[in-house]
Protein backbone atom coordinates (compact mmCIF):
# COMPACT_ATOMS: atom_id res chain seq x y z
CA UNK A 1 0.00 0.00 0.00
CA UNK A 2 2.42 3.19 -1.02
CA UNK A 3 -0.24 5.32 -0.04
CA UNK A 4 0.03 3.98 3.10
CA UNK A 5 3.42 4.01 4.01
CA UNK A 6 3.94 7.80 2.45
CA UNK A 7 1.97 8.27 5.84
CA UNK A 8 3.81 9.24 8.93
CA UNK A 9 2.53 6.19 10.83
CA UNK A 10 0.99 6.87 14.32
CA UNK A 11 2.37 4.13 16.66
CA UNK A 12 0.25 2.35 19.48
CA UNK A 13 2.63 4.31 21.94
CA UNK A 14 2.33 7.35 20.20
CA UNK A 15 -0.80 7.43 20.45
CA UNK A 16 -1.69 6.48 24.31
CA UNK A 17 1.93 9.30 25.04
CA UNK A 18 -0.65 12.05 22.70
CA UNK A 19 -3.87 11.10 24.49
CA UNK A 20 -1.97 11.51 28.15
CA UNK A 21 -1.56 14.78 27.22
CA UNK A 22 -4.55 15.64 26.26
CA UNK A 23 -6.60 13.60 28.98
CA UNK A 24 -5.05 16.56 31.04
CA UNK A 25 -6.26 19.16 29.50
CA UNK A 26 -9.43 17.42 29.31
CA UNK A 27 -9.83 16.66 32.72
CA UNK A 28 -9.33 20.56 33.67
CA UNK A 29 -11.82 21.33 31.22
CA UNK A 30 -13.75 18.24 32.68
CA UNK A 31 -13.58 19.89 36.39
CA UNK A 32 -14.40 23.60 34.64
CA UNK A 33 -17.07 22.46 33.44
CA UNK A 34 -18.29 21.05 36.73
CA UNK A 35 -17.68 24.45 38.68
CA UNK A 36 -19.97 26.60 36.45
CA UNK A 37 -22.51 23.54 36.07
CA UNK A 38 -22.83 23.51 39.99
CA UNK A 39 -22.49 27.67 39.70
CA UNK A 40 -25.50 27.62 37.17
CA UNK A 41 -27.55 25.97 39.46
CA UNK A 42 -27.43 22.53 37.99
CA UNK A 43 -27.08 20.93 41.29
CA UNK A 44 -24.01 18.22 41.78
CA UNK A 45 -25.53 14.80 40.20
CA UNK A 46 -26.98 16.46 36.96
CA UNK A 47 -23.72 17.76 35.97
CA UNK A 48 -22.18 14.26 36.60
CA UNK A 49 -25.06 12.16 34.50
CA UNK A 50 -23.98 14.65 31.31
CA UNK A 51 -20.63 14.02 31.37
CA UNK A 52 -21.18 10.60 31.58
CA UNK A 53 -23.74 9.99 28.96
CA UNK A 54 -23.10 13.16 26.68
CA UNK A 55 -19.03 13.05 26.96
CA UNK A 56 -18.65 15.95 24.76
CA UNK A 57 -17.22 19.64 26.40
CA UNK A 58 -18.66 22.15 24.07
CA UNK A 59 -22.11 21.04 24.12
CA UNK A 60 -21.93 20.46 28.04
CA UNK A 61 -20.36 23.89 28.41
CA UNK A 62 -23.60 25.56 26.17
CA UNK A 63 -25.79 23.50 28.67
CA UNK A 64 -24.26 25.21 31.88
CA UNK A 65 -23.94 29.43 30.69
CA UNK A 66 -27.53 29.04 28.72
CA UNK A 67 -29.01 27.67 32.02
CA UNK A 68 -26.89 29.74 33.99
CA UNK A 69 -28.05 32.62 32.20
CA UNK A 70 -31.41 31.67 32.66
CA UNK A 71 -31.98 30.68 28.82
CA UNK A 72 -34.60 28.07 29.00
CA UNK A 73 -34.94 24.54 29.03
CA UNK A 74 -35.70 24.08 25.21
CA UNK A 75 -32.78 27.08 24.48
CA UNK A 76 -30.08 24.62 26.16
CA UNK A 77 -31.33 21.80 24.40
CA UNK A 78 -31.02 23.13 21.02
CA UNK A 79 -27.56 24.48 21.64
CA UNK A 80 -26.24 21.10 22.74
CA UNK A 81 -27.60 18.74 20.29
CA UNK A 82 -26.95 21.44 17.26
CA UNK A 83 -23.22 21.52 18.89
CA UNK A 84 -23.03 17.41 18.87
CA UNK A 85 -24.77 16.99 15.32
CA UNK A 86 -21.46 16.04 13.94
CA UNK A 87 -21.38 13.23 15.72
CA UNK A 88 -23.21 11.71 13.05
CA UNK A 89 -20.78 12.24 10.19
CA UNK A 90 -17.51 11.32 12.71
CA UNK A 91 -19.36 8.39 14.03
CA UNK A 92 -20.19 7.19 10.53
CA UNK A 93 -16.18 7.70 9.24
CA UNK A 94 -15.03 5.16 11.68
CA UNK A 95 -18.45 3.01 11.48
CA UNK A 96 -16.32 0.02 9.81
CA UNK A 97 -14.09 -0.40 12.96
CA UNK A 98 -16.94 -1.54 15.08
CA UNK A 99 -17.66 -5.37 15.29
CA UNK A 100 -20.30 -7.70 17.48
CA UNK A 101 -23.89 -7.16 18.44
CA UNK A 102 -25.69 -3.78 17.94
CA UNK A 103 -25.40 -3.25 21.70
CA UNK A 104 -21.93 -3.83 22.10
CA UNK A 105 -21.45 -1.45 19.01
CA UNK A 106 -23.77 1.02 20.38
CA UNK A 107 -21.81 0.92 23.76
CA UNK A 108 -18.21 1.40 22.44
CA UNK A 109 -19.22 4.51 19.92
CA UNK A 110 -20.01 6.50 23.16
CA UNK A 111 -16.12 6.46 23.28
CA UNK A 112 -16.18 8.65 20.34
CA UNK A 113 -15.07 12.15 20.83
CA UNK A 114 -13.34 14.48 18.93
CA UNK A 115 -10.08 14.23 20.49
CA UNK A 116 -9.81 9.90 20.49
CA UNK A 117 -11.19 10.42 16.58
CA UNK A 118 -8.48 12.90 16.09
CA UNK A 119 -6.00 10.91 17.37
CA UNK A 120 -7.18 8.19 15.78
CA UNK A 121 -7.52 8.73 12.44
CA UNK A 122 -4.40 7.38 9.58
CA UNK A 123 -5.27 9.28 6.83
CA UNK A 124 -6.98 8.29 3.61
CA UNK A 125 -10.16 7.69 5.56
CA UNK A 126 -8.55 5.41 7.58
CA UNK A 127 -8.63 4.69 11.22
CA UNK A 128 -7.40 2.36 14.41
CA UNK A 129 -9.78 0.76 16.51
CA UNK A 130 -7.41 0.68 19.56
CA UNK A 131 -6.15 3.92 19.34
CA UNK A 132 -10.01 5.35 19.24
CA UNK A 133 -11.10 3.21 22.17
CA UNK A 134 -8.15 3.68 23.93
CA UNK A 135 -7.33 7.44 23.83
CA UNK A 136 -11.42 7.44 24.27
CA UNK A 137 -11.33 5.21 27.62
CA UNK A 138 -8.71 7.36 29.09
CA UNK A 139 -10.81 10.62 27.63
CA UNK A 140 -13.94 9.28 28.87
CA UNK A 141 -12.35 8.75 32.55
CA UNK A 142 -10.66 12.11 32.68
CA UNK A 143 -14.05 14.28 31.54
CA UNK A 144 -15.76 12.20 34.45
CA UNK A 145 -13.67 12.55 37.14
CA UNK A 146 -12.73 16.11 36.27
CA UNK A 147 -16.47 16.60 36.39
CA UNK A 148 -16.53 14.90 39.84
CA UNK A 149 -13.62 17.03 41.29
CA UNK A 150 -15.28 20.36 39.96
CA UNK A 151 -18.55 19.78 41.49
CA UNK A 152 -17.60 19.42 44.20
CA UNK A 153 -14.26 21.57 44.72
CA UNK A 154 -13.92 23.33 41.56
CA UNK A 155 -12.75 27.06 43.39
CA UNK A 156 -10.01 25.31 44.38
CA UNK A 157 -8.55 24.70 40.45
CA UNK A 158 -8.66 28.04 38.72
CA UNK A 159 -10.02 28.77 35.57
CA UNK A 160 -8.40 26.45 32.74
CA UNK A 161 -7.97 29.71 30.26
CA UNK A 162 -5.46 30.48 32.60
CA UNK A 163 -3.20 27.82 32.05
CA UNK A 164 -4.23 28.75 28.05
CA UNK A 165 -5.88 25.25 27.85
CA UNK A 166 -8.44 26.87 24.90
CA UNK A 167 -5.54 27.70 22.55
CA UNK A 168 -4.05 23.73 23.29
CA UNK A 169 -7.33 22.83 21.27
CA UNK A 170 -7.16 24.37 18.02
CA UNK A 171 -3.47 23.44 17.80
CA UNK A 172 -3.82 19.96 19.10
CA UNK A 173 -6.13 19.61 15.76
CA UNK A 174 -3.86 21.74 14.00
CA UNK A 175 -1.32 19.10 14.27
CA UNK A 176 -3.68 16.10 13.57
CA UNK A 177 -4.70 17.98 10.08
CA UNK A 178 -1.42 18.39 9.13
CA UNK A 179 -0.50 15.15 7.94
CA UNK A 180 -4.22 14.79 6.15
CA UNK A 181 -3.47 17.21 3.68
CA UNK A 182 -0.85 15.82 1.47
CA UNK A 183 -3.64 14.70 -1.04
CA UNK A 184 -4.36 17.48 -3.01
CA UNK A 185 -8.40 16.32 -2.98
CA UNK A 186 -7.93 16.40 0.71
CA UNK A 187 -5.89 19.93 1.07
CA UNK A 188 -8.54 21.46 -1.35
CA UNK A 189 -11.54 20.03 1.00
CA UNK A 190 -9.82 21.09 4.39
CA UNK A 191 -9.33 24.91 2.83
CA UNK A 192 -13.21 24.51 1.58
CA UNK A 193 -14.12 23.56 5.03
CA UNK A 194 -12.23 25.84 6.79
CA UNK A 195 -13.60 28.79 5.24
CA UNK A 196 -17.17 27.77 5.85
CA UNK A 197 -17.03 27.55 9.01
CA UNK A 198 -15.39 31.00 9.52
CA UNK A 199 -17.60 32.28 7.04
CA UNK A 200 -20.88 30.76 9.26
CA UNK A 201 -19.75 31.82 12.75
CA UNK A 202 -21.03 35.63 12.39
CA UNK A 203 -24.26 34.23 11.46
CA UNK A 204 -25.09 31.07 12.62
CA UNK A 205 -25.58 29.26 16.22
CA UNK A 206 -22.04 27.39 17.52
CA UNK A 207 -21.91 24.13 16.02
CA UNK A 208 -23.80 25.21 12.88
CA UNK A 209 -20.50 25.74 11.17
CA UNK A 210 -19.23 22.31 11.67
CA UNK A 211 -22.05 20.68 10.53
CA UNK A 212 -22.45 22.88 7.76
CA UNK A 213 -18.63 22.81 6.96
CA UNK A 214 -18.77 18.76 6.51
CA UNK A 215 -20.48 19.36 3.16
CA UNK A 216 -16.96 20.19 2.15
CA UNK A 217 -16.26 16.07 1.68
CA UNK A 218 -18.85 16.29 -1.16
CA UNK A 219 -15.80 16.96 -2.97
CA UNK A 220 -15.19 12.92 -2.16
CA UNK A 221 -17.99 12.41 -4.75
CA UNK A 222 -15.34 13.50 -7.63
CA UNK A 223 -12.71 10.57 -7.17
CA UNK A 224 -15.07 8.14 -8.76
CA UNK A 225 -16.41 10.32 -11.55
CA UNK A 226 -12.95 11.44 -12.72
CA UNK B 1 -38.96 16.45 36.34
CA UNK B 2 -37.28 19.86 36.64
CA UNK B 3 -36.00 21.95 33.77
CA UNK B 4 -32.14 20.62 34.19
CA UNK B 5 -32.64 16.89 34.41
CA UNK B 6 -35.12 17.46 31.43
CA UNK B 7 -32.28 18.82 29.47
CA UNK B 8 -29.42 16.13 30.76
CA UNK B 9 -31.84 13.71 29.95
CA UNK B 10 -32.56 15.34 26.01
CA UNK B 11 -29.21 15.89 25.63
CA UNK B 12 -27.38 12.74 26.97
CA UNK B 13 -30.16 10.19 24.82
CA UNK B 14 -29.89 12.49 21.11
CA UNK B 15 -25.68 12.50 21.87
CA UNK B 16 -25.75 8.65 22.57
CA UNK B 17 -27.93 8.69 19.03
CA UNK B 18 -25.49 10.66 17.04
CA UNK B 19 -22.03 8.74 18.54
CA UNK B 20 -24.38 5.68 17.64
CA UNK B 21 -25.52 6.32 14.13
CA UNK B 22 -22.48 4.91 11.95
CA UNK B 23 -20.99 1.86 14.64
CA UNK B 24 -24.78 0.53 14.80
CA UNK B 25 -26.39 1.17 11.74
CA UNK B 26 -23.51 0.86 9.43
CA UNK B 27 -20.53 -0.89 11.57
CA UNK B 28 -19.02 -4.59 10.36
CA UNK B 29 -19.31 -4.00 7.38
CA UNK B 30 -16.97 -1.68 4.37
CA UNK B 31 -18.64 1.31 3.01
CA UNK B 32 -19.78 1.10 -0.43
CA UNK B 33 -17.41 2.89 -2.54
CA UNK B 34 -19.08 6.25 -3.12
CA UNK B 35 -19.68 6.47 0.57
CA UNK B 36 -16.00 6.05 1.37
CA UNK B 37 -14.56 8.60 -0.68
CA UNK B 38 -17.18 11.02 0.85
CA UNK B 39 -16.05 9.59 4.20
CA UNK B 40 -12.32 9.61 3.45
CA UNK B 41 -12.15 13.33 3.06
CA UNK B 42 -14.34 13.74 6.52
CA UNK B 43 -11.47 13.72 8.57
CA UNK B 44 -9.42 16.43 7.00
CA UNK B 45 -12.72 18.53 6.71
CA UNK B 46 -13.94 18.15 9.92
CA UNK B 47 -10.58 18.56 11.68
CA UNK B 48 -9.89 22.19 9.60
CA UNK B 49 -13.66 22.87 11.13
CA UNK B 50 -12.40 22.03 14.51
CA UNK B 51 -9.20 24.09 13.85
CA UNK B 52 -11.54 27.48 12.53
CA UNK B 53 -13.87 27.07 15.57
CA UNK B 54 -12.02 26.31 18.08
CA UNK B 55 -9.34 29.39 17.65
CA UNK B 56 -11.75 31.99 16.31
CA UNK B 57 -15.01 30.80 17.57
CA UNK B 58 -17.13 32.89 19.43
CA UNK B 59 -21.23 33.17 20.31
CA UNK B 60 -22.37 34.20 16.87
CA UNK B 61 -18.98 36.07 16.53
CA UNK B 62 -15.50 36.10 15.85
CA UNK B 63 -13.32 36.76 18.65
CA UNK B 64 -9.85 37.14 17.67
CA UNK B 65 -8.00 36.44 21.61
CA UNK B 66 -4.77 34.88 23.11
CA UNK B 67 -5.94 31.33 21.12
CA UNK B 68 -4.17 32.73 17.90
CA UNK B 69 -1.14 33.20 19.80
CA UNK B 70 -1.08 29.70 21.01
CA UNK B 71 -2.31 28.09 17.01
CA UNK B 72 0.88 30.46 16.03
CA UNK B 73 3.47 29.08 18.57
CA UNK B 74 1.57 25.51 17.79
CA UNK B 75 2.11 25.86 14.09
CA UNK B 76 5.67 26.52 14.66
CA UNK B 77 6.26 23.14 16.73
CA UNK B 78 4.36 21.13 14.04
CA UNK B 79 6.79 22.77 11.41
CA UNK B 80 9.56 21.79 14.04
CA UNK B 81 8.00 18.35 13.74
CA UNK B 82 7.97 18.42 17.50
CA UNK B 83 5.77 15.47 18.74
CA UNK B 84 2.25 16.04 19.83
CA UNK B 85 2.20 16.28 23.47
CA UNK B 86 5.06 19.14 22.99
CA UNK B 87 3.12 21.00 20.58
CA UNK B 88 -0.39 20.81 22.97
CA UNK B 89 1.62 22.21 25.66
CA UNK B 90 3.86 24.71 23.60
CA UNK B 91 0.17 26.01 22.07
CA UNK B 92 -1.17 26.59 25.90
CA UNK B 93 1.88 28.24 27.61
CA UNK B 94 1.97 30.69 24.50
CA UNK B 95 -1.57 31.09 25.38
CA UNK B 96 -1.33 31.69 28.67
CA UNK B 97 1.67 34.04 28.27
CA UNK B 98 -0.43 35.83 25.88
CA UNK B 99 -3.10 36.02 28.39
CA UNK B 100 -0.69 37.17 31.06
CA UNK B 101 0.87 39.94 28.95
CA UNK B 102 -2.15 41.28 27.04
Amino acid sequence: MPSAASYPELRYRDGVRAAIAVAATVWFFGASFGLLARAAGMGVLAPLVLSATTFAGSAQFAVSSILGAGGGTFAAIAAAVLLNARYAPISISVAPLFHGSRLRRLAESQLIVDESWALSSRGGGRFDRRLLLGAGLLLYVSWVSGTAVGVLAGDALGDPKNLGLDGAFPALFLALLVPQLRAPQAALAAVVAGAIALILIPFTPPGTPIVAASAACLLGLRRRAS
Amino acid sequence: MSGVWLVVLVVGIATIAFKATGPVLLGDRELPEPIAGVVALLAPVLLSALVVTQAVGGDNELVLDARLAGVGAGAVAIAARAPLPAVVVTAALATALTRLVA
